[in-house]
């Protein structure tokens, strides 16, 4: 079988931001997360032929579909890229079959071929019952399904789905999540998602590349961007803590001073400017009223960080609790739902956040501060 | 008979107004003077209207309409304002499309450009016609050339029509073509359509009501064209003579019935025009 992989390389001045990227993405699902204005979405346009780049090459399944330097260029309609935007741009004046008919040239194939694949396309994507609705009268969940029904079947060599998720409510997010998965699971095709969000996007994805300010900042499994991240930026993308400090040695253990004031301690070895990075299911809550752990200075004795400060907010995920505490500096715990003493997780309370030294990770520190 | 060049799709913005004010009406002097005027300004544009149908009685009105200076004139309007509507619509999309989608230098200078004709008198229009298309006239010299004369023939009963009547389809096109959104033109060229198609499947259906009741309004400007068609095509009858021209040599002729009979005529297509505009950008539905 022939590559069918996409290959990116791209620079392009989009005014505030230079993009400048440079990616391939087999039979696999790529996510493409970062702030808003990060120029993920200019990535997928640049692509599908909306955005024609500066500089650079695009090459999907060993045809050129953009290269600078040769002067190629294929129009959107000849790239065979399929893009689904986030609320879906189906056409009001069409019924669902029209819509995923719309694609399919006339003279490419007679009027029963046409049919045909419409039924066998809706059937597949369960939105036969919506055949002669409007786009107006289905839901959000329906009309995202709808998109990526009418992007498959023209039959892409490359899907691109720009924030697939964000437009949805909580409940049919999760639902469409998991349809999206198997759907992407079935075409094995090149897949790129956008997002904002790297929750939403987690468990559809094969890789995760973090993009700020127009470069992609890493890339990896979503587990080694949690475990790993490169910089602060990516850990506070990721939704781990990140604080900035100088570490010095001091006995068995790293002491690091943080920007706020507050000393941690280490286990690793490092001195100097460094990026400290405590994972949200490293740290344990506990009562602060009831005399747990006492607060205080970090020892090579008591082995354990500890802060403490009132609960902000508490957002279920999953199985697991996100716990909000403003404590100085403020800190991201998850805990499992089941855990004891839970029931009292509730905003106002105050908490001592606990971690062990081994759990304090230290990295190289990035210029970068954190934005989120 | 000349109705507004844009409309606005519903009457929301005065309807929100008296719900914020409405609660605590009082009878003072300023609702008083109001009053007054809302009754002098329908009085003003409804009695001439009713006057027209009730001067003489409503069989007569008909009866006059089968006279044969107006069955020509009736057909000759007819026939000449369709044909400077298709003008209009064939030539005025594309420019419409291009000035409502793209952003270009000296756009803004083109479109007030191309509205000037709503601001123009219409005998300047003839009389530029007829200096530009005339037997000796910019182009019209040429034409003479080639035995072609536009002057006083149907075709510049057509060009005159054409010409005050096209800013009003313009301008609701550009509008029409400047409010869709770009995602769905997108969308359609990733589908694998081009922008000839996508032009055709997307813009055309999105743009649809809203062409619709342009071209309705240019139609009803063209109807009722007067000035420019007089000077340049005069009022041949049988030839030229479309029936605003038509009530006017019968007034004159002092036929008055006959003058009010093809009048109520264009009083009932002007008021069925506005009304289906109005209709037409208010339920902008896709059904």
């Amino acid at each position: 079988m022939a590559d069918e992989r996409l290959e990116v390389e791209l620079r392009h001045h989009l005014g505030r931001i230079d993009l400048d990227v440079r990616f391939s993405v087999g039979r696999e699902t790529l996510a493409l997360i970062g702030a808003s204005g990060a120029g993920k979405s200019s990535v997928l346009l640049a692509i599908a032929g909306l955005l024609r780049p500066d500089h650079g090459r695009i090459v999907g399944a060993e045809r050129p579909l953009f290269d600078a330097e040769k002067r190629v260029d294929l129009p959107p309609e000849e790239r065979r890229v399929g893009l689904v935007f986030q609320h879906g741009a189906l056409f009001p004046y069409l019924s669902v079959a029209q819509n995923v008919a719309f694609g399919l040239h006339p003279r490419a194939r007679s009027k029963r071929e046409r049919s045909e694949r419409v039924g066998e396309i809706l059937e597949r994507f369960a939105i036969a019952e919506l055949a002669n609705s409007r786009p107006d009268r289905i839901s959000g969940g329906e009309r995202q399904r709808v998109a990526l029904a009418r992007a498959v079947a023209t039959s892409p060599h490359v899907l691109l789905l720009d924030e697939p998720l964000s437009a949805l409510d909580a409940v049919t997010k999760s639902r469409v999540a998991a349809e999206l998965s198997r759907t992407l699971a079935d075409l094995r095709l090149p897949t790129i998602l956008v997002s904002h969000d790297l929750g939403d996007v987690a468990g559809l994805a094969d890789r995760v590349a973090v993009m700020d300010e127009g470069r992609i900042v890493q890339s990896g499994t979503t587990a080694e961007l949690l475990r790993s991240p490169a910089s602060g930026f990516v850990a506070a993308f990721v939704g781990t803590n990140f604080f900035s400090g100088v570490a010095t040695r001091a006995g068995g253990v790293t002491e690091v001073t943080l920007d706020s004031g507050v000393v941690v301690a280490s286990a690793a070895a490092a001195a100097g400017p460094v990026g400290v990075i405590v994972q949200p299911w490293d740290i344990t809550l506990h009562d602060a009223m009831a005399g747990a752990p006492s607060a205080g200075p970090p020892s090579a004795d008591s082995g354990q960080n500890v802060l403490t400060g009132s609960v902000t907010s508490v957002a279920p995920r999953g199985g697991t609790l996100r716990v909000s505490v403003a404590s100085l500096p403020p800190v991201v715990a998850e805990v499992s739902a089941e855990a004891p003493g839970v029931d009292g997780l509730s905003r106002g309370a105050m908490v001592a956040a606990v971690w062990l030294n081994a759990a304090t990770m230290l990295v190289p520190d990035d210029a970068a501060a954190p934005t989120e | 008979m000349t109705p507004p060049a844009t409309l606005s799709s519903s009457g929301a913005a005065y309807g929100s107004v008296d719900v914020v004010y409405g609660a605590r009406h009082r009878f003072t002097t300023a609702a008083a003077i109001t009053g007054i005027a809302v009754s002098v300004l329908t009085a003003f544009v409804g009695l001439p209207l009713l006057a027209i149908f009730l001067r003489v009685p409503l069989g007569t009105l008909v009866a006059q309409l089968h006279s044969p200076v107006a069955r020509d004139a009736l057909r000759i309007s007819l026939k000449t304002s369709l044909t400077a509507l298709l003008f209009i619509v064939v030539v005025g999309t594309p420019v419409a499309y291009l000035l409502g989608t793209r952003r270009f230098r000296g756009r803004t200078v083109l479109v007030t450009f191309l509205e000037l004709p709503l601001v123009l008198p219409p005998a300047v229009a003839g009389i530029g016609l007829f200096a530009a298309f005339g037997r000796t006239g910019l182009l019209g010299a040429h034409l003479t050339q080639f035995g072609i004369r536009i002057p006083f023939t149907w075709v510049a009963v057509v060009m005159a029509q054409a010409f005050v009547a096209m800013p009003f389809y313009v301008r609701q096109a550009i509008a029409a073509f400047a409010s869709m959104d770009p995602q769905l033109l997108a969308a359609s060229r990733t589908l694998g359509m081009g922008s000839t198609r996508t032009f055709l499947r997307v813009s055309i259906p999105l743009a649809r009501q809203s062409l619709s009741a342009g071209a309705a309004l240019a139609w009803a400007r063209a109807l009722g064209e007067f000035g420019a068609t007089a000077l340049f095509a005069g009022a041949l009858a049988g030839v030229t003579q479309t029936l605003p021209l038509a009530i006017y040599s019968e007034f004159g002729a002092t036929h008055l019935d006959v003058a009010l009979a093809m009048s109520a005529l264009l009083v009932a297509v002007s008021f069925g025009v506005l009304i289906t505009a109005k209709l037409l950008l208010r339920f902008q539905t896709w059904v």
